[in-house]
């Protein structure tokens, strides 16, 4: 763990892995949740935890445990599985069927298959990037990213998968759709998946 | 947003300039979910003329790009204008920026065209009432969240009056300076550019190019060199942070930046410094100078 000064109210913390950056974030917001940490936001990314707003950005690293965070906390978990009704038409389907070794029942069972995590949200309100599928199943962004995406798209790119909430240019691979309210101002948060939150896709009918 | 409250309407757009949009002072705590923090890009200015109206500093008026507007009170009003310096009409008669204006009903106030800066802010005694989104009534222009821009025939809704015109008169501000001279937290990712970029960042003069908007100011100048090739995983983005892409140009985020970005900031804008770069039209001058650490 390493702590980067961003200013004078704001400290990124740069951790081993996304195990590191979940545990870092759980705790952090637990902190302030308790009082013990006063911050505007706590923002998990790819590799680091921003905290921004803070009076003593020096203090922030003794919130953690020495050496730094290393497995997400026990109740990191036991929040309940958010489920994504999918249809699997997208544009893309078929290239990642290609990319998999498989076909399109072959990625429709991949991705039913997997149990998503929210690493962190970023690109536009309530756009989450969620791992958990296995390494093999990584694929390349398209080669020219299309200028709209429509809202609700289920797409990959790297690591992550994710589903576009409002439409948007992009450049994953779309594979398919939802009808799933990802950002909704009406509900709190207005972010249907949040950091941590476990996710599945399951098929529409 | 021709009736966008039950509140009756106090300002009628006569004429809404090129960008006009509302603003308070933005809507942090939501970065984790990707919003922006959006607000006032001088949020100094914003507060002063809050002050002026008799307004809690956070009160949302409306932020006036480059001025020319025109609008009508439909009740007797407190406006205040601040910001960029221009001519302002209540009535006919000529009213400065900087005090308060009593502004009778069914009086006409004009902003003319601002002489130096980009933005002029006014607030009206209350504060501009449109409905907040996640605690905020700011237009972001990157995410869409909150009212869309101010249009011609708009009828704005003005709250009740909080507290009075304060008892000092005027406040003097400075007027936009002509260079613009900035302080500088180095990192959060200095440790990515050769320590001559570093060098060259503190002793050269850049310059704020055409692409500068509530999202960030793009600069022109000598490149920032990377020290570490690669790309760097999305990370989280400050206020005033001064990414460099690939082309080395500088770019200072500003109040619609987007939450994460995936290029190294070099440094961080002081925040006390950023309603400068709010204010700075394309050419102006811009030097960095290492800020004081505390």
């Amino acid at each position: 763990m390493r702590a980067r000064r961003a200013g004078p109210t704001a400290v990124l913390l740069e951790l081993d892995d996304d195990n590191a950056v979940s545990a870092a974030y759980d705790l952090l917001t637990a902190a302030r949740t308790e009082g013990t940490l006063s911050a505007a936001d706590i923002v998990p990314a790819a590799r680091t935890v921003l905290i921004d707003g803070v009076t003593d950005p020096d203090r922030i690293t003794a919130l953690l445990p020495a050496g730094g965070p290393s497995a997400p906390s026990p109740a990191a978990g036991s929040s309940p599985t958010i489920k994504i009704p999918t249809w699997y038409d997208g544009e893309d389907l078929d290239d990642v069927a290609r990319l998999w070794g498989t076909d399109r029942a072959g990625v429709v069972a991949i991705h039913t298959g997997t149990t998503f995590r929210v690493a962190f949200c970023g690109f536009a309100p309530g756009f989450a990037y969620l791992t958990g599928l296995d390494p093999r199943h990584h694929v390349p962004r398209r080669p020219s990213p299309r200028t709209r995406v429509p809202a609700g798209t289920v797409a990959l790119a790297g690591p992550y998968s994710g589903v576009y909430p409002t439409p948007s240019p992009g450049g994953w691979q779309c594979v398919g759709r939802t009808d799933a309210r990802l950002f909704d101002l009406d509900s709190d948060p207005p972010a249907l998946l949040t950091p941590g939150a476990t996710v599945r896709f399951v098929e529409a009918a | 947003m021709s009736r966008l409250s039950h509140e009756d309407p106090v300002l009628e757009v006569v004429r809404a300039g090129v960008r006009t949009t509302v603003q308070d002072l933005g809507r942090p705590g939501f970065a984790h979910l990707g919003v922006p923090r959006s607000g006032a890009a001088d949020a100094g200015a914003l507060r002063l003329a809050n002050r002026l109206a008799g307004n809690p500093p956070g009160a949302a008026g409306l932020e006036i790009l480059l001025g020319g507007v025109r609008l009508r009170a439909t009740r007797a009003v407190t406006l205040a204008v601040t910001g960029a310096p221009c001519a302002v009409t209540v009535g006919d008669r000529p009213a400065d920026p900087g005090f308060p204006l009593a502004v009778p009903a069914g009086a006409h106030v004009t902003i003319g065209r601002a002489t130096a800066g980009l933005r002029v802010y006014l607030a009206a005694g209350g504060g501009i009432a449109v409905p907040p989104v996640l605690g905020s009534r700011s237009t972001d222009t990157l995410s869409g969240l909150g009212p869309r821009p101010v249009r011609d025939g708009d009828l704005l809704p003005v709250g009740p009056v909080t507290g009075p015109p304060p008892a000092v008169d005027v406040a003097p501000y400075p007027p936009p300076a002509g260079e613009l001279r900035l302080r500088v937290w180095l990192g959060p990712r200095d440790d990515w550019f050769t320590a001559s970029a570093r060098d060259t960042l503190f002793s050269s003069e850049y310059r704020v190019s055409a692409e500068t908007d509530r999202i960030g100011a793009r600069l022109t100048g000598p490149a920032l060199a990377r020290a570490v090739d690669g790309e760097l995983p999305s990370e989280g983005l400050v206020l005033g942070a001064i990414q460099v892409p690939a082309n080395g140009q500088p770019l200072i985020f500003l109040a619609d930046h987007p939450t994460t970005g995936g290029y190294p900031v070099i440094g961080v804008v002081d925040p006390a410094d950023i309603g400068l770069v709010g204010q700075a039209r394309p050419g102006t001058p811009v030097r960095f100078t290492p800020a004081p650490h505390r």
